[in-house]
Order: structure tokens, then C-alpha cells, then sequence
């Protein structure tokens, strides 16, 4: 018998979800839509007769203050009729094999009570009367992405829930020999296999040279193995570049660049190294006390989340806490990032090419998937940005990070032969198939409905459950080693673990979701929220029973064996047989041609617009640099009690630019988060790109109190199609840049990841192929440290009387600025890196915060002079007087007031400090471009005098309105 | 003599529970956390407490609302015990979705006659979870947890925080029996801090005894003045923040 209960409020004032939804009605242009009620409607399938349903309803699901419900046989009238007089009645559902996180719980909990039931969850939406064909486009738009989601308007007439087919196996080869390149490549596109042709060439050759073919399962592996996603082939290529620097010939690009900085900067060190496993594990581990290592990631989840941003933000956020969990033995995360590029919200519609997501809702989307999922995590989410740009239209970038703790001595981990594999976590379904190989492909306008496939839909209960298991199971050392599943699921985790001893798996006793999944699919799938642990078979009966007390399904699957071969067997038969030496080390390594020219650059032009106020208020109510209070503050950015310097900051919530936590509870050293991103400058010089946003990161931490000394970086590099000798030029040019700027800084890089081929394709409307490339896009993080957290600065201004003053040179750089953005100069060069000058100024700003002689302190980005000062004033509602004509500028910076105002030359900051601090101020910057340019003042005002002595005075509350983008 | 000691209760999706922990430890107590599926196992374990605290988090993911799994939990497999252990003096501190599984275990401001919840936290105004500070004002009550507080800041974080009542009339009594002892109150610019809109700026209730207690905002955030999102420059960082006070108050109410 199949029951539907609706749960709806009593009170229609407080149905939020039905404002929104007239309200987002309206916004596209279905007019009659100006109410909107909902519920929240769940199937409830099983032998329960009405009395059981509704009491399941009174005590479970519906709130007996606040809520009514109606309970009734699926499809009867009842549940179809108007509500608040509102007739129209739409459902959605979420499609067949799609993860349903309140469905799960809820049937948990009828379980609990003693009610075998299946339950799927549904939202139920009322509409006052509509044309069919504005019910679709809501519902298309608005309601539902049919990547998961099914609609049903009018009566729900369904099939039992418990869908479900039956696999029988069969051994099923794939015959590579004999076809010709096109077939191989046509094989490999139908397949979503993302294999070149030299690498099917490989393949077939090694199967030739054992007498057979292989086998789908195998040729999968493969496939997953060596897909862009999993091993880096672009950036580990060998590249032969010619570039403005001359022409380098590399033989393995990130291990000569990015790595060898890493190396030769741990080598200068010596016994002080303070690197603890880079670039080996799921993440990248540096000393941090006496106790303890910590261990930072951060990931992207791109094409996932352009299809169904907040499952895919969710999932990408998942999966990165698993990368921390499965590192050595184990982290506890402690603190998550985010950082989303985007196009800008007021896109046109017309300029929203067909197959995307307009980039509101898709923003929307994606910061509710990261708050849904951290915040039932219990990890704060400290740090991140927000940043725009019109490539980002139909790729839009998703990054995902987390810190992770682990006790000293944990960081190194080894499976051994003997030991059991064991899966532990969510169970398997059909969900993510081929999401390792699908990230590797550029998306295209009809990927939306193809490739749902590839979209996970996040449970974020199971994995904090999992989360809590294996650090009880840490703590006790009952595992020797511990990977996440992630792309490529099993086939990635167990041939990783495994990729020295080999194991045998019988994938026939891994704990499905549903009946029905081939052993392939079992395989390959990337279900969400499971871990894979290496597993003495003594310690096997005690990690069961903490498993079974945390609630959490573990499963022995197989054997780690020390043979070199992964073996894959369904109930007994062999499936696939691979050796290890093959599948890791056979992939035919390419080598690839690279060009980089300089872009032509017009020369600097002003506007006529020169008026200081003005450009300033519109340079903070520009996206990247207005305020991201909406987002931040749906993030629980406290929980774990360790939260020291917050992302808003101040009387006046001003932003932040290092965030600072406690690495342990209770004690006083410190973690700072930093991060740094100029992706304005990606098409224009990707060198600078690379080497200001390295600068900025390190500037975020250094102004919150970071010792410069101890500050570990990260990479993600966003590009578009690297299979063009140009664009592969451009990333090449960033990688010089990451080594150049590492060994500079003496911060190594400990972790990256990449996504490439970052390009969408559709025809347009005059039927025309286009493609839009994402600008290159270079993330970098900086974790810092910082001895006692009580020693932290802040950028709001302090008090009335303290002096101002800025650190670093001026220059005049404003390509790619956001002054550029509102149009008031254009051409010129971009804001380039001087490395020695950035090394001196950030050096001696943080002996200075360290002597206690600095009281708030901001570094110089987005909007430069002009915008720092600004966001100082309205974090501590104060004001400040600032003398343009003080500031050490070069010359041809000097000129305009505006070049001095809004320049973004890197590694500057802005340093508020007591009269009686002044003179040992000044004494630590001898040698350093620095002057005093102002002051704080009690007036809320800010004061600009000019090089001519023109003065103005804007208020702090017009700063801060425009800033918050409100109205006047 | 022993310190008093706090049980501090989790379940699938708790997470705020070291922090809560370590709030009474750091307060004096002796506290651990405890599965909620080892309690229903040994009712008697809560024999050896004098405080049950239900700390902040998404217990079993409130896929279906904040706290209600657990609640019906509590009620069907803890019921009796819960209220032993009330009846024989023990505290019980319900914070933030603590509070809204109190409010529905019917632990807190139930019926008296039908023992059905009388009040609820529902979905913020906004539609939103939010995490901000908030101005708070105590108001004279039994509540043992906030003894001698006036007025003070905490963060809030929560989705479902505004408390209603099923019989809005009731306000006016409750208040006056000193049960809806902590209030948000406006800034210093005399805007209200209200972050979710609740009915008479209720923050947190109590029962008659004032020894059963639940509160939205989150005192275990605020046990130094390095949490205070204003601090550096003003105020001294090796102070204790104002939260810490209620956990000090709970064990010195057992002690």
C-alpha cells in the first residue's frame, strides 16, 4: 500500500518557501503567480494500515504547534485540492536512484519506531490558476532540475517506490584489436571513458601481449585510473614551452615547477623542515605543536555543480572532509573554505547561453549546498570568496577546502599484505557513475540532461557519522591506512591503496543501496560519504563494534594480498584481473607543445570621470568586492568553539582578510586561513595572475598575525582547453610563477589539484557553434600559524587618534582592476609582482604585528587604497583622513589620483597605530617604501585629500550602504 | 569533594559536543559525552550525573525537522528516566537544537494535563540559518543557569530558532512565572538583535524549578574573549567571554 502525507504550516505567513517561490515567479515573468503555498509532502510505502500512517504523521513528521498534515491513500482527491484557495498543485520528486537524505532519515526513524516502511520525501507546491506551459517553465526553472528531480503537476499517479532491476552477471569484453583510430575514439566517447587513442593503444597492447581483451570492468579502470582527474596527466606532461622568459623544455611540468620549489625550499630548511607528507596523500601535511600535525585541502567540484550546483557544492565540500579524514590516519577536519567564481548576477538572460544556470540561482544554489553540508558537519566554515567574471557563464567554479588535525606520528600510513579491505559509510547505488571521467570533458549545452549520471547528491548525517567512527577507530589504531572513496570510487580508493600490494575484492558483498547494479557499476560508482580502511584481521572484530555502536555499516570487501594485482571477483569468478605495474605506470606518457606570448595591451587611457567619491562608491558595490554578508552568515562559521578572527569582523562586520581558529580547544597556537585569487588578470598576463595571487594569500595571513616564516601553500589551477598550445602556454606561465613565488617566500607548496578543460560549447540562436573558455584561474591558499591566537590583528579600525600608515610601494598597474571594471581608465599594464619590494613589506608588517606595535591591519586588493580604507571604517565605525599626495607612489602612478587611489599593486598594506608606537613603527621599516598617510577619527567620515589639496568627505554609512549594496 | 558531572549527550549528527564539554570542564565539572544509543541501552548510566546537557548540531540530520528524530527517541526509549532524573533534582541544559529537543520531548513548558508541547521553534523569519551575535537581557527567574546575569552577547546559529506559542495568550503567565527568562535585545543603536523573529524575543525557557533550561544561542562559543567578534583592541583577551558564566552556574548549582 502506498501512502502520501502532506505537512504543511498552519500559519501561512511563515510559509517562506511559498514567498520565494511567488516571489522568483515573478521574476520570471509568470505574473499571475503572486502567491505560492508548499508542503512537505512523503510516500510512505509498506504494509501499515491508516491508523499506523497517521500516527507515523502526528508523531513524527509533523510538529503538532506549528504544522497540520493530511494523510491519505496516494492519488485520492484529498491530496490534490486547493489550498488557501490555490488549485494549481505541482510535485517533485527526486528521480529513481537519487540519493533522498529526508526520505533516508525519516524511514530510519519509522524503522526505530517499528515501522518497516520505504519512504521518499517529495515537495508539494499550490498555484493559483495558470496556463499549462507557465506551470512547465516554473517548474523547469524554479522548482525542479531535471538532473534529479522528476515533476508531476496535477494527481501523483505512481508506481510502487522500490524500483529496482535485476543484473545477471556476465563477463563482458571490450575487442580493441582491429579497429582503427576513429572506431577507438568513437569507443571511447560512447563509453565516457576519456581514453586518447595512445592510451587505447597502450591498453590493447597490453591485453594483446597477455592473449585477450579486456574486460569492461578492467577497461573502466583503466579509464578511471588514468583520467585527467585522477593523475594530473595535462600538468605532469612533458612540455616543450616557449615562452617571453625563452624557451624551457620540461620533462614532467608540475614536478619541475611546483614541486621542485617545495624541494629545494625543505632542502634550504634542513633539520628545521617543517613539512610533514606533501603531495602524497589525500592531503598536504605540516607540523604544527608539540602534539600535534595539521593537514589542508582543497578541491573543485566544477562540473557537477554547473549541472546541479547544490548537490554538486554539497558533494564537492564532502568530498574534500573525506580527503582530510583519509589522510594518514585519520584528521578530524577543523575548519572549511569556499570560494565560488561565477558569472555576474545581473547577466542578461539573453546572455545566458541555453543548457546553463543563470548565475543567481546557480550562486544561490551552490552556497546553500555548502551550508546544508558544513554546517550539519559541525565544521566551521571560516574562509573563501566570491568572485565574477562573465567567462565563468557556463563553467562556474566551485572550490571546497578543509583543515584537518591529526596527533603527531599519524601522518604516515601503509596497508599491509594481509590486511582486510574494508568499506565503510554510505552504500552503493548508481549515483556518480563516470564522475572522475565527466569532469575530464568539457561540458556541452546538452550535458545538463545527459550526464545527470554524474551527480551526487550529498548525505551529509552519514558522513558525520562516519566521521566520528574513524576518528574513535584512529584514536584506538585499529586501521593501518585509509583513503576516501571519491572519483573514480572504488576502482580509485582500493587501486590506490593498493597500488604496491594488490588485492583481491569481491564485489558482490558491497552493501547496495538497491538491487540491480552490475559489478562494474559497483565498481566505478562514486556513491557519496564511504571510506575505505586497511584493516589487520585481528583489530576487524573491534572496529565492528565501534562501527555498529556509531551507527555506521562497515563491510570486509576483500584482501590487500601483496600479489600486484587487483583482482575482482563476483561471487567466486574472477571479473577482471589487472596488474598494478600496468595500471599505474603504463600509461603513455605525453609530450605536449606550449606557447606563451605577451597580450597587447592598449595604452593607459583615462575617462573623463575623476571625482574620488563617486568612483569610490562604485568600486564597493562592485560583485567582487561588495559585501558577502548574505553568504557568510548562512555559514556556521563558530562551531568546534575555536573561532578567534571570524570572516566578518568588528562593531561593524567588516570584512576579514586572514581568519584565525585555535588549532586545539583551549589552547593558544593558532591557525590562519588565507587565500588569494586575481582572475581578472588570467587573460591577461597568467604569470601575474599566478604571482598576485600568491602574494595576496600570503598578504591575507600576514595581516591577521601570521608567522611568515611558517605559511604552507596550495594550488588549484581552473583552465580552459590545455589541448591548445596557447592555453597550455598559459598555464605553463602560472607554474613559473608558483615555483618563482615559493622560493622566494620560502612557503612551500604541500598540496594542489586541478581542473582543466574548462570550456562550454552550444549553438546559438543563429545557429552558430560558440564556446566560452573560463579566464585562467589560479586559486592559491595560504595556511598560516600563529604562536598565540591572543596576538591576532584585526583590520577594524581601533580609535580615534591613531595614525595611518601604508606599507609598500605604488605603482601604476591597473589593467584587470576593479577600477578598470567601472570603466574609468582602461589599457595599460597589469599590477605586477616586484618580488623583492612584496618580500620586504610583508616581511616587516608581520615583525611589526608580532612587536604589538600594529592595532588593525589590511592588505591592498581588490579596490586598492581607496576600498581598504573604507572597509576599515565601516568594520570599526570609525572614520579615517587619508592624504593621497603622502603615498609612495611611483611616478607614473603619482600622476592621477585615481591610479594612487584604487591601485592594486600587490604586497601592500595599511597599518593603524598608537602615537606612542610611532616611532618603533617607523624604525622596522627602514628600507621599505612606508609613509604615514592619515588618520583615525571619531567622525565617520571618510577624508580624501588629493595631490592638488582638493579635499572630500564621504560618510561611513554611505560607504558601508553602497558596500552592502543597499539602496540610499 | 567530586566535581559535579555533566552528561553530555550525542547522536548521529550532534556537533557541538567536545566544545560543550569542555565548557563544564573548563567551568570545573567533570563531563562525557555519551551516544544516546549507549544511554537507551543502560537508563541507569544517568545515575552517576547531576547535569544532562543536549548540545548544538543536526541530530540525525533534522532531515525531517531540528530535533525531532531525537526527540521521539528520547520520548519512547528514555521517557521514564528523563523524568526520574529531573524529578531527583538533576539540571538539564538544552542548547540550540538541545533546546528545540527539549521543547518536544515535552521535557520543557509541556501541558501540564496532556504532557503535548505548548510551545515550538520554528523556521526563522528570513528563511535562513544565520550565525551572528546577539544582545541578550536576564530577566529575575528561577533558572539556576543564568543567576546573576544581566545583560550579555552570544552567537546564534540556527535555521529554526523562532520560538512560538501554540496559544499566543499564554505569554503574558509564562513570563510572569519567570520562564521565558532570556530575552534578544536591541544594540546600541536600539535595533533589535532578534535573528529569527521569535514571539516576545524569547531566546531561551525554563521550567517552573528553573533547573530544566533550553536556550538557542550558544554559551559554549563564548568562553573567551578571543570569540568575540569584535575583540581584538577591546577587549582584554585572556578574559573569560559570557558564556562561561552559565556553565560556572550549573556547577555550582550541583556542587
Amino acid at each position: 500500500m502506498l501512502w502520501e502525507v502532506d505537512v504543511s504550516l498552519r500559519d501561512p505567513a511563515g510559509d517562506h518557501a511559498g514567498r520565494d517561490v511567488a516571489a522568483g515567479a515573478v521574476e520570471l515573468g509568470v505574473a499571475a503567480c503572486t502567491r505560492a503555498r508548499t508542503a512537505a509532502g512523503w510516500l510512505i510505502e509498506g504494509s501499515v494500515s491508516r491508523e499506523d500512517v497517521e500516527r507515523l504523521a502526528a508523531t513524527l513528521l509533523a510538529d503538532p504547534v506549528t504544522e497540520s498534515f493530511v494523510a491519505d491513500a496516494a492519488g485520492a482527491g484529498r491530496l490534490v485540492e486547493p489550498l488557501d484557495g490555490l488549485p494549481t498543485v505541482v510535485h517533485v520528486l527526486p528521480k529513481v536512484g537519487v540519493t533522498d537524505p529526508a526520505g533516508l532519515s525519516a524511514q530510519a526513524a519509522a524503522a526505530a519506531l517499528g515501522h518497516c516502511v520505504t519512504i521518499r520525501s517529495l515537495r508539494k507546491y499550490w498555484l493559483p490558476p495558470l496556463p499549462a506551459a507557465d506551470v512547465d517553465r516554473l517548474a523547469d526553472r524554479l522548482l525542479a532540475n531535471d538532473a534529479i528531480q522528476d515533476v508531476v503537476a496535477g494527481p501523483l499517479t505512481i508506481t510502487p517506490l522500490a524500483g529496482g532491476r535485476t543484473w545477471a552477471y556476465a563477463q563482458q569484453a571490450v575487442p580493441l584489436t582491429g579497429l582503427d583510430d576513429a572506431t577507438l575514439e568513437a569507443l571511447s566517447r560512447d563509453r565516457c571513458l576519456a581514453l586518447s587513442v595512445g592510451e587505447l593503444h597502450a591498453v590493447r597492447d597490453h591485453f594483446a601481449g597477455l592473449g585477450r581483451e579486456p574486460f569492461e570492468i578492467e577497461l573502466e579502470t583503466i579509464a578511471q585510473t588514468w583520467s585527467e582527474h585522477c593523475c594530473h596527466k595535462t600538468l605532469t606532461s612533458a612540455v616543450d614551452h616557449a615562452g617571453p622568459a625563452g624557451s624551457v623544455r620540461y620533462g614532467n611540468l608540475l614536478k619541475e615547477t611546483v614541486f621542485a620549489a617545495t624541494r629545494s625550499i625543505r632542502e634550504a630548511l634542513g633539520p628545521q623542515d617543517w613539512c610533514v607528507s606533501v603531495f602524497r596523500d589525500n592531503s598536504g601535511v605540516v607540523r604544527f605543536d608539540g602534539d600535534h600535525d595539521i593537514c589542508v585541502k582543497v578541491e573543485t567540484h566544477n562540473h557537477p555543480s554547473a549541472i546541479e550546483p547544490y548537490g554538486g557544492a554539497a558533494t564537492g565540500l564532502g568530498g574534500v572532509i573525506r580527503d582530510v579524514l583519509g589522510t594518514g590516519l585519520g584528521a578530524r577536519p577543523i575548519a572549511n573554505l569556499d570560494v565560488f567564481c561565477v558569472a555576474p548576477p545581473d547577466t542578461p538572460a539573453a546572455a545566458v547561453p541555453p543548457g546553463t544556470i543563470p548565475p543567481r540561482r546557480l550562486l544561490a544554489g551552490v552556497a546553500a549546498g555548502v551550508r546544508d553540508y558544513g554546517n550539519r558537519m559541525g565544521i566551521p566554515t571560516i574562509a573563501g570568496a566570491v568572485a565574477f567574471h562573465p567567462g565563468y557563464i557556463g563553467n562556474p567554479l566551485v572550490f571546497c577546502g578543509t583543515v584537518g588535525i591529526m596527533p603527531r606520528g599519524h601522518a604516515d600510513a601503509a596497508a599491509e599484505p594481509g590486511d582486510l579491505v574494508v568499506v565503510a559509510g554510505g552504500r552503493t547505488g548508481r549515483d556518480g557513475i563516470h564522475g572522475a571521467t565527466f569532469s575530464s570533458i568539457e561540458l556541452t549545452s546538452v550535458s545538463e540532461t545527459e550526464s545527470g549520471g554524474a551527480v551526487q547528491i550529498g548525505h551529509a548525517i552519514n558522513e558525520k557519522m562516519l566521521v566520528d567512527f574513524v576518528l574513535e577507530a584512529s584514536r584506538q589504531r585499529l586501521f593501518h591506512a585509509i583513503t576516501d572513496c571519491g572519483a573514480g570510487g572504488l576502482s580509485s580508493a582500493v587501486g590506490e591503496m593498493g597500488a604496491a600490494l594488490g588485492a583481491t575484492v569481491d564485489l558482490d558483498k558491497v552493501p547496495l543501496k538497491y538491487e540491480g547494479l552490475s559489478a562494474t557499476e559497483v565498481w566505478i560508482s562514486e556513491a557519496q560519504e564511504r571510506m575505505v580502511l586497511s584493516v589487520a584481521p585481528g583489530d576487524w572484530p573491534a572496529l565492528a563494534k565501534i562501527a555498529a555502536a556509531e551507527g555506521v555499516e562497515a563491510t570486509a570487501i576483500g584482501t590487500f594480498t601483496g600479489s600486484g594485482r587487483i583482482v575482482l571477483r563476483w561471487r567466486g569468478a574472477v571479473a577482471g584481473d589487472l596488474d598494478c605495474h600496468f595500471l599505474h605506470e603504463g600509461r603513455p606518457r605525453q609530450r605536449l607543445v606550449s606557447r606563451h606570448e605577451p597580450a597587447a595591451r592598449g595604452p593607459l587611457a583615462w575617462g573623463a570621470d575623476a571625482a574620488l567619491p563617486r568612483a569610490l562608491l562604485d568600486v564597493l558595490a562592485l560583485p567582487d568586492v561588495a559585501s558577502k554578508e548574505r553568504i557568510i552568515r548562512q555559514y556556521d562559521h563558530e562551531v568546534q568553539g575555536c573561532s578567534v578572527l571570524k570572516p566578518l569582523l568588528g562593531p561593524g562586520a567588516g570584512p576579514a582578510d586572514g581568519t584565525v581558529i585555535r588549532g586545539v580547544l583551549g589552547r593558544s597556537r593558532g591557525i590562519v586561513l588565507g587565500v588569494g585569487l586575481r582572475h581578472h588578470l588570467g587573460r591577461l598576463d597568467p604569470y601575474q595572475m599566478a604571482a598576485g595571487g600568491i602574494v595576496e594569500a600570503i598578504a591575507n595571513a600576514v595581516a591577521a598575525g601570521a608567522d611568515p616564516d611558517r605559511i604552507a601553500l596550495l594550488d588549484n589551477f581552473c583552465w580552459g582547453d590545455t589541448r591548445r598550445p596557447d592555453s597550455l602556454g598559459t598555464l605553463v606561465e602560472a607554474c613559473r610563477a608558483c615555483h618563482d613565488l615559493a622560493v622566494a617566500f620560502a612557503a612551500p607548496f604541500v598540496s594542489g589539484k586541478d581542473s582543466l578543460n574548462n570550456v562550454f560549447s552550444y549553438v546559438d540562436d543563429a545557429g552558430v557553434d560558440r564556446e566560452i573558455s573560463i579566464p585562467p584561474t589560479l586559486l592559491v591558499t595560504a595556511l598560516g600559524q600563529l604562536d598565540d591566537v591572543r596576538r591576532a590583528i584585526s583590520p577594524d579600525l581601533k580609535a580615534a587618534g591613531n595614525r595611518l600608515a601604508i606599507v609598500g610601494e605604488t605603482r601604476a598597474g591597473l589593467a584587470g582592476s576593479q577600477l578598470a571594471l567601472t570603466g574609468r581608465v582602461s589599457g595599460g599594464d597589469v599590477p605586477t609582482v616586484d618580488i623583492a619590494s612584496c618580500r620586504g613589506s610583508i616581511r616587516a608588517v608581520a615583525a611589526a604585528c608580532r612587536a604589538g606595535l600594529v592595532q588593525a591591519c589590511h592588505d591592498l586588493s581588490d579596490g586598492g587604497l581607496l576600498a581598504a580604507v573604507a572597509e576599515m571604517s565601516i568594520a570599526g565605525r570609525l572614520g579615517a583622513r587619508i592624504d593621497l599626495a603622502a603615498v609612495p607612489a611611483a611616478a607614473e602612478a603619482a600622476a592621477h589620483d585615481l591610479a594612487v587611489a584604487f591601485s592594486e599593486s600587490p604586497g601592500r598594506f595599511l597599518c593603524e597605530v598608537r602615537p606612542e608606537h610611532v616611532a618603533d613603527f617607523a624604525r622596522g621599516l627602514d628600507g621599505i617604501p612606508w609613509a604615514w598617510i592619515g588618520g583615525v577619527t571619531a567622525s565617520l567620515e571618510l577624508e580624501i585629500r588629493s595631490d592638488s589639496g582638493a579635499v572630500d568627505r564621504i560618510g561611513v554609512a554611505d560607504l558601508a550602504r553602497a558596500w552592502r549594496r543597499e539602496e540610499a | 569533594m567530586l566535581a559535579p558531572r555533566a552528561l553530555v549527550l550525542r547522536a548521529p549528527g550532534t556537533n557541538c559536543d567536545h566544545e560543550t564539554a569542555h565548557a563544564f570542564e573548563r567551568a570545573g565539572g567533570l563531563a562525557r559525552r555519551i551516544h544516546v544509543r549507549a544511554l537507551a541501552e543502560r537508563p541507569a548510566l544517568l545515575d552517576d550525573f547531576q547535569i544532562l546537557c543536549i548540545p548544538g548540531g543536526f541530530s540525525y540530520g533534522d532531515d525531517i525537522a531540528s530535533g525531532r528524530i531525537l526527540a521521539v527517541e528520547l520520548k519512547t526509549r528514555l521517557g521514564d528516566a528523563l523524568r526520574r532524573f529531573r524529578d531527583g533534582g538533576g539540571l538539564v541544559l538544552g542548547i540550540c537544537n538541545g533546546f528545540q529537543v527539549l521543547l518536544q520531548t515535552g521535557l520543557l513548558l509541556a501541558d501540564p494535563v496532556t504532557h503535548e508541547p505548548q510551545a515550538a521553534l520554528a523556521h526563522n523569519t528570513s528563511g535562513r540559518f544565520v550565525d551572528r551575535w546577539v544582545r541578550l537581557a536576564c530577566a529575575p527567574s528561577p533558572c539556576v543557569f543564568l543567576k546573576g546575569l544581566g545583560d550579555l552577547e552570544l552567537p546564534v546559529a540556527h535555521g529554526e530558532g523562532r520560538f512560538v506559542l501554540r496559544d499566543p495568550a499564554q505569554l503574558a503567565a509564562l513570563r510572569a512565572a519567570g520562564q521565558l527568562p532570556i530575552t534578544y535585545a536591541p544594540d546600541d543603536a536600539g535595533v533589535s538583535t532578534n535573528p529569527n523573529g521569535a514571539v516576545g524575543d524569547v531566546a531561551g525557557a525554563c521550567d517552573p524549578t528553573g533547573r530544566v533550561f533550553g536556550m538557542m544561542p550558544h554559551p559554549e562559543r563564548f568562553l573567551d574573549a578571543t570569540q568575540h567578534p569584535a575583540w581584538p583592541g577591546r577587549l582584554d583577551p585572556a578574559a573569560p567571554g559570557a558564556g562561561f558564566s552559565i556553565f560556572v552556574n550549573a556547577v555550582k548549582a550541583t556542587a
